[in-house]
């Protein structure tokens, strides 16, 4: 397999690594070091920092006005993860148990939304669910269905709807990649051995679709988590996520290291939970998805 | 036949039917979930439409907000920039991805581990905080938000550095993921039989590495190119003020209220993420079939 790669293998890869191992580290690496140092800085007056060390700014993110933003954000990310699953699992499963020649065009007709601009999707909703201008009040008002219109817009309902809508191909592809494996023979051996229905899902298709179950709630949970589109669009300016607070104190507070900071902590969460999936995935079905 | 056939044979037609009943419930929960997936983009498509403000009620069929959309030169220019951007930083970040998946997919070295954490975070981490990360080195650096000026089919473009590099900072991971999987699915004993009947190393490359990797290159092209068009967070905070490309005008139009011709603008969007997934429907059925092996061999 090696044959062709002569003595100096690692020079080789190194030379080819270069440019990319060059542009990440000056380009990525580099900023994330820098965020890190700032976080432990104290603000200027305008939006610069003032180099002298201090823990303030972790402090302050455990102040109740943030603190509560970001276990907000836990819910409405864990919430979103959840729904995602429940409408997910049974899609996934539809799409597996179709004749092959209609499964690459359900298949595919998930991919489209993927490739379609999140931006474009979010605004999608803000014309339907608006209070007084959106489709579905407008529509229910106007057929005598509601005398006040419903409240779908600047909350949590709203983001959760955008985020679940936004993320739903991402939890479906890893489950119906996991299914697909499936060997249909185990779920017959089950049958065959008088389990119920109910005891083949839970015994035999649970377990082997696992993998698929813990991509997908990777793939949906960290984007949800540090949602700044979604928040910003459907939540009205009223229900904020982290991503949000800390935009906002790049754009309009000018404390950077408080942002520093916030961002700093996020990344951490998401870092951890990302550990926490490599080790529940073996290397091997890691690969695969 | 007995009492006990009877009554089997009752049960088992009642089994037949709760079956029928699950596999019912279980296409139309299928059917329902897709027609979750697509009617807000209908509903978006059908009032661009709509002869009045409103994206609420129907009004009359229109194209004016198609003309509007088509005078507006900040709309115009800010697609310019947006398929400048993806564009260029496609271009770089399919060259440097490429290598950087070969030097992973074929190489056991030192640092591997650690390049692997390298490559993989910018796709883990959220836009929000590679996007705050590199608005404060572009600040702290000295190298700003400085525009690149360039003729591009004509237009004057302002294009600041700041949002090339970062888009090619996030699209570099993505290519060399794509790329590295059509690496490791390649058959190794077509190049091990070039050498055979020997070919150098550097013919060997062009002649059957290269073409049978092509496939995964212009896919992972693909991917970046979509994922720099439709970018708003990282473009947002690395761009300075007064550079728009098409994702950043729009949201900026969206916070000043809904009209039927961002309607207009997100179907012309549509449109081009349709064709592009087009293209990548074609590319990855050429990439199945025998035809880029017979080629190369």
């Amino acid at each position: 397999m090696y044959r062709f790669l002569g003595k100096h293998t690692s020079l080789r890869a190194w030379l080819l690594l270069l440019p990319a191992a060059l542009w990440l580290f000056v380009f990525f690496v580099a900023p994330l070091f820098i965020v890190l140092a700032y976080s432990f800085l104290e603000r200027g007056t305008y939006g610069g920092v003032v180099w002298s060390f201090t823990l303030e700014n972790f402090q302050r993110v455990f102040d109740p006005l943030y603190f509560n933003t970001f276990l907000r954000s836990f819910y409405i990310a864990g919430v979103t993860t959840l729904i995602t699953l429940i409408l997910g699992f049974p899609l996934a499963g539809y799409i597996a148990t179709r004749p092959a020649a209609r499964r690459g065009t359900l298949v595919l007709a998930l991919m489209i939304p993927f490739w379609t601009n999140f931006l474009i999707r979010t605004y999608a909703w803000l014309t339907l669910l608006r209070t007084n201008t959106g489709l579905i009040n407008v529509t229910l008002l106007s057929l005598g269905l509601i005398k006040e219109p419903l409240s779908l817009f600047g909350n949590d309902f709203a983001i959760i709807l955008g985020l679940v809508y936004g993320w739903l191909p991402d939890m479906v592809l890893p489950i119906f990649a996991a299914l697909d494996r499936l060997d249909p023979a185990l779920i017959e051996a089950a049958r065959d051995l008088y389990a119920s229905e109910t005891k083949v899902f839970w015994r035999v298709i649970w377990p082997l679709s696992l993998p698929g179950v813990v991509a997908g709630s990777m793939l949906v949970f960290i984007p949800s988590l540090g949602a700044f589109v979604t928040p910003a669009i459907l939540g009205g300016g009223k229900s904020l996520m982290i991503g949000n607070i800390i935009s906002n104190q790049f754009l309009a507070a000018h404390d950077w290291p408080f942002g520093s900071a916030l961002s700093f902590v996020m990344m951490t969460v998401m870092l951890a939970a990302t550990l926490i999936y490599f080790r529940v995935t073996s290397g091997k079905e890691r690969r695969q998805l | 036949m007995s009492v006990n056939a009877a009554r089997l044979s009752r049960r088992s037609r009642a089994a037949w039917l709760k079956k029928r009943v699950a596999q019912t419930l279980f296409s139309t929960y299928g059917i329902g979930a897709y027609l979750f997936l697509y009617l807000p983009i209908v509903v978006l498509v059908l009032f661009s439409f709509n002869d009045s403000r409103s994206t609420a009620q129907w009004a009359g069929f229109t194209t004016r907000w198609y003309v509007e959309m088509a005078n507006d030169r900040q709309i115009i220019l800010s697609l310019w920039n947006s398929v400048f951007v993806a564009v260029v930083s496609t271009a770089i970040s399919t060259v440097i991805g490429t290598l950087a998946a070969m030097a992973m997919e074929r190489y056991r070295f030192s640092g591997k581990l650690m390049m692997d954490a390298v490559l993989y975070l910018p796709i883990i981490i959220p836009d929000i905080a590679m996007a705050i990360m590199l608005l404060i080195f572009f600040n702290l650096s000295g190298i700003g938000f400085k525009p690149w000026e360039v003729l591009f089919f004509g237009v004057r473009l302002k294009v600041p550095f700041s949002v090339i590099i970062g888009h090619v900072a996030f699209n570099i991971s993505f290519v060399a993921v794509v790329v590295r999987a059509r690496l490791a699915q390649m058959d190794m004993t077509l190049e091990e039989a070039a050498g055979d009947l020997y070919a150098d190393p550097w013919r060997t490359f062009w002649r059957v590495t290269f073409p049978m990797m092509l496939p995964g290159i212009l896919g992972g092209a693909l991917m970046a190119f979509t994922l720099s068009l439709d970018d708003f967070v990282i473009t947002f905070f690395t761009s300075g003020a007064g550079f728009n490309t098409l994702p950043v005008r729009v949201f900026s139009m969206i916070k000043k209220g809904v009209t039927p011709k961002i309607n207009a603008v997100s179907t012309m969007m549509l449109l081009f993420s349709l064709l592009l997934v087009g293209i990548s429907i074609t590319l990855s059925k050429g990439g199945d079939s025998e035809s880029s092996i017979d080629r190369a061999v």
